[in-house]
């Protein structure tokens, strides 16, 4: 069984999966449409409620 | 203890410092001037290299320091760039891959410290970069090879709780191949499932899904079940910890583990005292659930009341389910007997995601009653009628009805802060466990290898209970799928030759990483626990405890090239 991982999309839920399932030693294709990830949150300024800068 | 294979060995080396000077496209190069800045870094002492480049951290930024610790030989490297906090894990590791000793890096900011905070002064910026660079230089010359340390990890882990979240975990966590020790304090699992009729908003029976999922999480060959049964003590540290579990007839059993997952939920509050609660006449919705499971008759006319005990000054947070709660329940009577006449009283209903939405709207429709009431002026429960007063009207109306149905928040149990002390875990200020952090690690605790799932941490429904189970195997799943446990070599040391122990640093430690050793009387740091964050050097009255990397000597070299 071939044991790599893709993961479609690069938004906060993509990125943190792909962080963990490295972590657990898999190799992850991450693929995103846009040029660069982080998606919606990477558009946010501040993040509600603890009002941390999102980047 | 984990042992340090230590790399101070090394022959001393000849001193070939490498400096990269990085224009972060327009950011820096834009403010000050780079070029004239790497010049400079050419002919500081012991720099045999210096690069300017257009993004250091660009893949092709990396090659150029990797090729050149391999042609021009680097023994050490100096970034000057943005912040260490985004960026240092990145160049420490690529010196690491290129073959260089990755403890032998120093990064230097030189784009919030200058050209950010000197926009409009190129001159004065370029003039604090060299300044900058130079001490990041004098500092990479005194610094020393340190070891990742490596520690042993015990590849089992421990569930506290066996109600739905910690069910899902230990399912998952064993499907992954990990041994599992599941810890439930009453005889039964299931936890607040055990009591309910039917799962909103789908609406299947509690008790089936259930058995299905104890039957999954505890049969497996690799789950260990203590039921009737309590974790007294927890001692140890990621990757080892001490469990000593006690049941009420057998002898206490030691269980050790590598990670903790907390899933010991909530309990639904009492409402003594409130709207004339009895238990009868009026209920609340755990109690009606029993009514339903048993099969008892509704009477003809139901006021359900909701935000009992909740969203007022003393318990200020909404309890995210309750709505919820009260519609499943009204639609269910409803739908067995449409005669049954029902009336919710609410303040707001908290009907969050699609298929809560669906249900309040199939409440309406089906001839349930929703009316808002004014928290300032509450209703009042008297002999067969709720007395309430309609904002919206100006007028205060009369429900004659058979039985009041009080909604109340889910509440944390009475042992949370015993447990908290037990583990070092904190709880917000409801008594909730509180997660490291509420967006970033909203499963984790700040102390390594310990996790929160469920309503331990705050209201949760059935799936989202569940999927938090999941998570949590996950995250226990990214310490314990690897052969040891990997640190930073940078911690903490205490010279035993000179600690007085004074206790100075225990106090201090935010980490409960020092520990007094009594027969020696001086301190102890435990190099597993420490995060480096330095408190501890900085108290030492007798300068016995230091962090590696920032040594007194480390940090005068840097200071004394300004
Ligand atoms: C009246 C009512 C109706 C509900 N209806 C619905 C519904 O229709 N749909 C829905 O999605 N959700 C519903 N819920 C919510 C649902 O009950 C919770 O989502 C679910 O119980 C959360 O599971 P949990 O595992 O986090 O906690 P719990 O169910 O509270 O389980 C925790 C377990 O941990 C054990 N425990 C606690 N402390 C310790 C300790 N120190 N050591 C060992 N074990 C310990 C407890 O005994 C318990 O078994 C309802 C809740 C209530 C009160
Ligand atoms: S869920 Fe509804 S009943 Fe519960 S506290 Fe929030 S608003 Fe009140
Ligand atoms: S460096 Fe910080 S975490 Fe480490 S022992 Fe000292 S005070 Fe504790
Ligand atoms: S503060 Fe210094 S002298 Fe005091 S116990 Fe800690 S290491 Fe020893």
């Amino acid at each position: 069984m071939n044991k790599d991982i893709l993961v479609i999309g690069g938004g906060i839920a993509g990125i943190q999966s792909s962080l963990d399932l490295a972590e657990m030693g898999y190799k992850v294709y991450m693929v995103e449409r846009l040029p660069s990830i982080g998606g919606k949150m990477a558009q946010l300024d501040k993040t509600f409620p603890t009002n941390d800068c999102a980047i | 203890m984990s042992e340090k294979i230590d790399g101070n060995e090394q022959k001393s080396e000849e001193t070939r410092i490498g400096v990269f000077i990085c224009d972060c496209g327009s950011n820096i190069a834009g403010h000050l001037d780079c070029k004239a800045v790497t010049e400079y870094a050419a002919n500081l002492p012991g720099v045999v290299y210096a690069k300017e480049n257009l993004y250091t951290c660009s893949e092709s930024g990396i090659g150029e320091i990797q090729d050149a610790i391999k042609t021009h030989k680097l023994s050490r490297v100096v970034v000057a760039s943005c912040s260490p906090r985004t960026h240092q894990p990145l160049f420490q590791s690529s010196c690491g891959h290129a073959g260089m000793n990755p403890y032998l890096f120093e990064m230097v900011n030189i784009r919030d410290q200058c050209s950010w905070v000197h926009m409009e002064e190129r001159d004065m910026a370029t003039l604090k970069a060299k300044d900058l660079v130079r001490m990041g230089v004098a500092k990479a010359r005194s610094l020393e090879p340190q070891q990742d340390m490596e520690s042993p990890l015990t590849h089992r882990v421990l569930v506290i709780g066996g109600g739905v979240a910690g069910l899902s975990a230990t399912e998952a966590l064993a499907d992954m191949g990990l041994d599992v020790v599941i810890v439930e304090k009453e005889q039964a699992f299931g936890g607040i499932l055990k009591g309910l009729h039917r799962i909103g908003p789908e609406g299947k029976k509690a008790a089936e899904c259930l058995s299905e999922l104890i039957q999954k999480a505890t049969t497996k060959s690799n789950v260990t079940v203590y039921h009737g049964s309590e974790v007294e003590a927890v001692g140890g540290y990621i990757g080892n910890y001490d469990i000593t579990i006690r049941s009420a007839e057998e002898e206490a059993v030691q269980e050790k583990v590598g990670c903790i997952v907390v899933a010991t939920g909530a309990v639904p509050f009492q409402p003594d005292g409130l709207f004339c609660y009895d238990g009868e006449g009026v209920i609340t919705q755990m109690e009606l659930e029993a009514q339903l499971l048993s099969g008892q008759t509704i009477p003809k006319r139901v006021v359900m009341i909701q935000c009992v005990g909740a969203r007022f000054p003393e318990r200020e947070y909404c309890s995210r389910i309750c709505c919820m709660i009260a519609v499943k329940n009204a639609l269910f009577i409803k739908r067995q007997d449409p005669d049954v006449e029902i009336e919710i009283l609410y303040r707001d209903m908290q009907m969050y995601g699609t298929e809560k939405e669906r249900m309040l709207n199939d409440a309406r429709g089906s001839g349930i009653r929703f009316d808002v009431y004014d928290p300032d002026q509450p209703p009042e429960v008297v002999d067969g009628l709720v007395r309430f007063y309609q904002p919206l009207m100006g007028q205060t109306r009369e429900l004659p009805c058979d039985l009041v149905v009080l909604s109340t928040p889910l509440v944390a149990r009475e042992d949370t802060v015993r447990l908290s002390q037990l583990m070092r875990i904190p709880v917000d200020k409801n008594q909730f466990f509180l997660e490291a952090h509420a967006k970033l690690r909203p499963l984790d605790f700040a102390t390594d290898g310990i996790f929160v799932c469920g309503s331990a941490r705050y209201p949760a429904t059935v799936v989202e209970a569940q999927s938090q189970g999941l998570g949590v195997a996950s995250r226990v799943a990214t310490i314990l799928f690897k052969d040891k446990l990997i640190t930073s070599a940078l911690v903490a040391e205490i010279d035993p030759e000179t600690c007085v122990g004074c206790l100075g640093c225990l106090d201090m430690c935010p980490y409960g990483a020092i520990d007094y050793i009594p027969e020696k009387a001086i301190c102890r740091v435990n190099t597993i626990l420490c995060k480096g964050c330095g408190c501890c050097a900085a108290t030492c009255p007798s300068e016995s405890a230091s962090l590696r990397g920032f040594k007194p000597q480390q940090l005068l070299a840097q200071i004394r090239a300004v």
